[in-house]
């Protein structure tokens, strides 16, 4: 075994060029042949590579996907997102620990089979949802399970599966997942029909200073949430001193809520992969990078036809369509499970096989980024955005939207809604609007954006969506009249507590303590400084963590305070006696008390001098 | 913000202005929308010398310094803990946070440019900054009564100096992991602040990179170049490493109280004192 191990990390390896930069695809590979990295696999990789071992340590241990002990032959993660909980992932999960005799991050003592819970795969609109090795399954129910653990005992390969198959490129034979694109609303620029490589031509016709200039005039801003100029970043990006430049497009779509990347690459792959030629050419660049999330990875055989494809028409390769001098092509990068990575900066440390931390700012990654290259990342809409911008023109699209954000929104749309999926709509629409539109007029709230973004109440629903107002990466989670706004708080910033990397103190502290503070609210054991704890330490996340996920991640917290400040202050409540407790004594002393067979003393307030002075109740005592 | 070769700073609109320099000693001024050529009167001092303001202050530094740097100099304290003078910043404490135009940067990480008002010892930073040293106590097990550090830890006189007595939040009483094996050294993660002294002293003042990162979110630890123990690596007392940790986290054997507490470090002054006396 060990000696088969070693042989067979030296191929990986070796398929990798012994690239310490490539320590994603050897510890993928690692993972999948092995079903772990274990700390003998890390001596010879290191040993490989020529890096040292705890730099593979450091990896494996950052990203969810990889584990230095062993996993299952097959391994069940079922989505515990906040989507997936209103729509009852709790009985499903009971389920699975019931036909598997296993809890959660446990294995089958037969070695077999691993149950994991992850946060959000992408499926909100067909929740609850779970992925098994790469297959995405779909609407389970308690039923499914049995008849998916049945099958799974047969022969333990999830690929084997017996399911319907999906619509559109989802029945294609190198996806063959039961996974549906959603599209409830077509649009004018991306869900449209459009003449291929008829933007990439007009790109190669004129200069690269005016493809800028024509996506400058657009006024385009990032579509994956952060809203910076499309064309001041890459005019930034080409102006930098570099002898290489490197494009990445961001598809490690990964924040609660959004699974509009997930259609576009499912469906729109060249429009996409069109983009990022033009935005090669642009920048100045001879490589793209697709930084593709685990979780997607069902379509990446899909993925990887397009791009040959591509080559074969000379779309990619040496002087495309007949541009003298201009080379490019893409390459797809694997994450390995790690919402953190969706940060430009950490995407570009894990591109680099590293752990997917944030990098130091400044430099940006427009003067040094990838392998400290220029380096431009942009959000998978935004290059379609680009593709059809250069087809139409500029004009054209400025046309479309509102004034400060013109173009198309693709936005998806989950929760309690009748109606949850993909919808692609002009910037500048009312919430009011969009919620009759997705059948949800009765909500209580609406998160916008995400957990990273804000959520809003009915004093809000007026509001547009545009980067003016509601900014939104494609976000937009519907809350009917029932739901627990402090309990939705609560999961979602337990998603922030998994998934920040830990880098700074505020991020990697703070977020656990909001999260605890809310448990304790909605333990009922709140007082009303709890409040003001959860504002005041909200404000100094916000403002003195690293990255954007860091300052951001105490929203659900914070617009919850301010939109539904009501729903919190019923909840809490000045205690008896003025103090603060923190948890529950009893309980605490259980243990102690049995093995000393006797109860403790406490003291307790009594109820009547509920106004009273400590020194008061002493005497009373 | 996107910075040029040069300086950034902000124009009377609130435009952010891009001052780059060329080697004929022309200067570039570049706002969102404009691009203007040429000399810059006398009034622009535009040589290595960089002036800035903290607090109202002015401070002269020099060109690729950051904030931190040309502070210390100035014989202004930012409060800090993660950076060390020798290493390069790693930014992760937050505790320099200060505001450079109104947007907080932490001092050890930002570059100095021409003109940028930096605000430091406000009262809503100090209170960010002691949250931050809350932060710090409660997610480790810190027993400071205890500690051979005592006296001679950041952590510790940053809580003093920041007039800290206990924390205020709950602590989570995180189990940790204490590894003797080596001969010299012991390691105590319970006292860890992740501030990454030892991985980057180790991997680029010794050229030996015993310690990184792993794990992530709030278990995020410290770990060693060995399937487990210290013992196994190649550390040296000698190692730049063993020296840099600001807190009780890599200590030296049979070292522990050859200083009496009382006489240590910061007993006498507080932590950043000697940066302040620079001042003239």
């Amino acid at each position: 075994m060990s000696e088969n191990l070693q042989a067979e990390i030296k191929r990986i390896c070796q398929s990798c060029g012994n690239d310490r930069t490539r320590m994603m695809d050897i510890v993928r590979a690692v993972q999948e042949k092995f079903g772990q990295v274990s700390g003998e696999a890390m001596n010879h990789i290191a040993k490989c590579i020529s890096c040292r071992r705890v730099e593979v340590e450091g990896v494996v241990s950052f990203y969810a996907f990889l584990s230095k002990k062993p996993r299952g032959k097959v391994v069940i993660r079922l989505c515990n997102d906040v989507v997936d909980k209103m729509q009852g992932v709790d009985a499903v999960a009971e389920e699975f620990k019931k036909q598997l005799n296993i809890d959660f991050g446990q294995t089958t003592p037969d070695g077999k089979i691993t149950l994991e819970y992850t946060p959000c795969i992408g499926m909100c609109d067909q929740a609850p949802a779970a992925l098994i090795n790469d297959e995405v399954i779909t609407y389970l129910s308690t039923d499914k399970v049995k008849q998916i653990i049945a099958e799974l005992k047969q022969h333990y390969e999830p690929a084997k599966l017996k399911h319907r198959l999906g619509d559109g490129n989802n029945a294609h034979e190198l996806v063959h997942s039961c996974v549906h694109n959603g599209i409830r609303k077509k649009g004018m620029v991306i869900f449209t029909e459009y003449k291929h490589e008829a933007g990439l031509k007009n790109a190669l016709a004129i200069s690269s200073v005016e493809v800028i200039n024509e996506v400058k005039t657009t006024r385009l801003r990032g579509r994956g949430g952060a809203g910076f100029p499309t064309g001041i970043k890459w005019q930034f990006t080409r102006a930098a001193a570099g002898e290489k430049k490197f494009i990445l497009c961001n598809a490690d779509e990964g924040e609660p809520g959004t699974f509009k990347d997930r259609v576009i690459l499912t469906e729109c792959a060249d429009m996409l992969f069109e983009g990022m030629t033009i935005a090669g050419y642009a920048i100045g660049a001879e490589m793209g990078i697709l930084y593709l999330r685990a979780e997607y990875n069902y379509l990446r055989k899909l993925l990887e036809k397009v791009l040959q494809e591509r080559r074969d028409k000379n779309l990619l390769g040496k002087n495309i369509l007949g541009k003298k001098g201009f080379n490019f092509d893409i390459t797809i990068q694997m994450g390995a499970g790690a919402y953190i990575c969706g940060e430009e900066t950490a995407l570009i440390s894990s591109c680099e096989g590293s752990r997917g931390d944030p990098k130091t700012r400044p430099p940006f990654p427009a003067q040094k980024g990838y392998l400290g290259y220029p380096t431009a990342v942009n959000n998978v809409e935004t290059l379609c955005c680009v593709t059809r911008i250069l087809e139409m023109g500029a004009a054209w699209f400025a046309e479309i939207g509102s004034a400060g954000s013109p173009g198309t929104k693709l936005l998806s749309i989950c929760g309690d809604c009748k109606l949850p999926g993909v919808y692609e709509l002009p910037f500048g629409i009312k919430v009011k609007d969009l919620l009759k539109e997705v059948g949800a007029e009765d909500a209580q709230a609406v998160l916008i954006g995400g957990p990273s973004g804000q959520i809003i109440g009915s004093n809000d629903y007026n509001r547009t969506i545009s980067y003016d107002d509601l900014a939104t990466g494609g976000a937009v989670v519907v809350f009917g009249p029932e739901r627990d706004i402090i309990e939705i708080a609560a999961w979602y910033m337990e998603f922030f507590v998994e998934e920040g990397c830990g880098y700074c103190t505020p991020c990697r502290v703070g977020n656990v303590l909001l999260k605890r503070n809310l448990d304790k609210i909605l333990a009922g054991y709140g007082e009303p400084e709890d409040l003001d704890i959860l504002q005041e330490l909200g404000e100094s996340i916000k403002i003195t963590s690293r990255c954007g996920l860091g300052q951001t991640s105490p929203n659900p917290v914070l617009t919850t305070l301010k939109n539904f400040r009501k729903i919190y202050e019923s909840r809490v409540k000045k205690a008896a006696d003025g103090m603060q407790p923190m948890f529950d004594i009893r309980k605490a002393l259980g243990d102690a008390e049995s093995i000393a067979h006797r109860n403790s003393v406490i003291f307790t307030p009594l109820e009547k001098t509920a106004n009273s002075n400590f020194r008061e109740r002493s005497e009373v005592l | 913000m996107y910075r040029c070769r040069e300086t950034v700073f902000k124009g009377k609109n609130g435009n952010e202005i891009f001052i780059k320099k060329t080697i004929f000693k022309t200067y570039y001024i570049r706002t969102p929308k404009i691009l203007v050529c040429g000399y810059i009167g006398v009034g622009v001092k535009m040589s290595d010398q960089i002036t800035f303001t903290i607090d109202g202050i002015e401070v002269k530094g020099k060109a690729d310094q950051t904030i931190l740097q040309a502070a210390d100099e100035a014989g202004i304290y930012i409060p800090r803990l993660c950076y060390h003078p020798e290493l390069v910043p790693h930014g992760s404490c937050r505790i320099c946070t200060v505001l450079v135009n109104g947007k907080p940067q932490t001092a050890c990480t930002q570059p100095i440019a021409e003109g940028m008002t930096v605000e430091n010892d406000t009262q809503e930073l100090k209170e960010h900054r002691r949250n931050l040293i809350d932060m710090l106590f409660i997610e480790g097990n810190h027993f400071c009564m205890f500690c051979e550090k005592s006296g001679n830890c950041e952590l510790q006189a940053m809580a003093y100096r920041l007039g800290i007595l206990s924390p205020k939040y709950p602590y989570l009483y995180p189990k940790k992991d204490v590894d003797s094996t080596h001969p010299d050294i012991f390691l105590d993660l319970d006292r860890c602040i992740l501030c990454g002294r030892c991985v980057e002293a180790s991997r680029d003042v010794d050229g030996k990179g015993v310690f990184e990162f792993a794990g992530r979110s709030i278990e995020k630890k410290i770990t060693v170049n060995a399937e487990a123990y210290l013992k196994d690596t190649d550390l040296a007392v000698t190692d730049k490493a063993a020296d840099v940790c600001p807190v009780g986290t890599i200590n030296k054997k049979r070292t522990a109280f050859a200083v009496p507490i009382g006489k240590r470090l910061y007993d006498k002054k507080p932590i950043g004192s000697e940066i302040e006396e620079r001042k003239k």
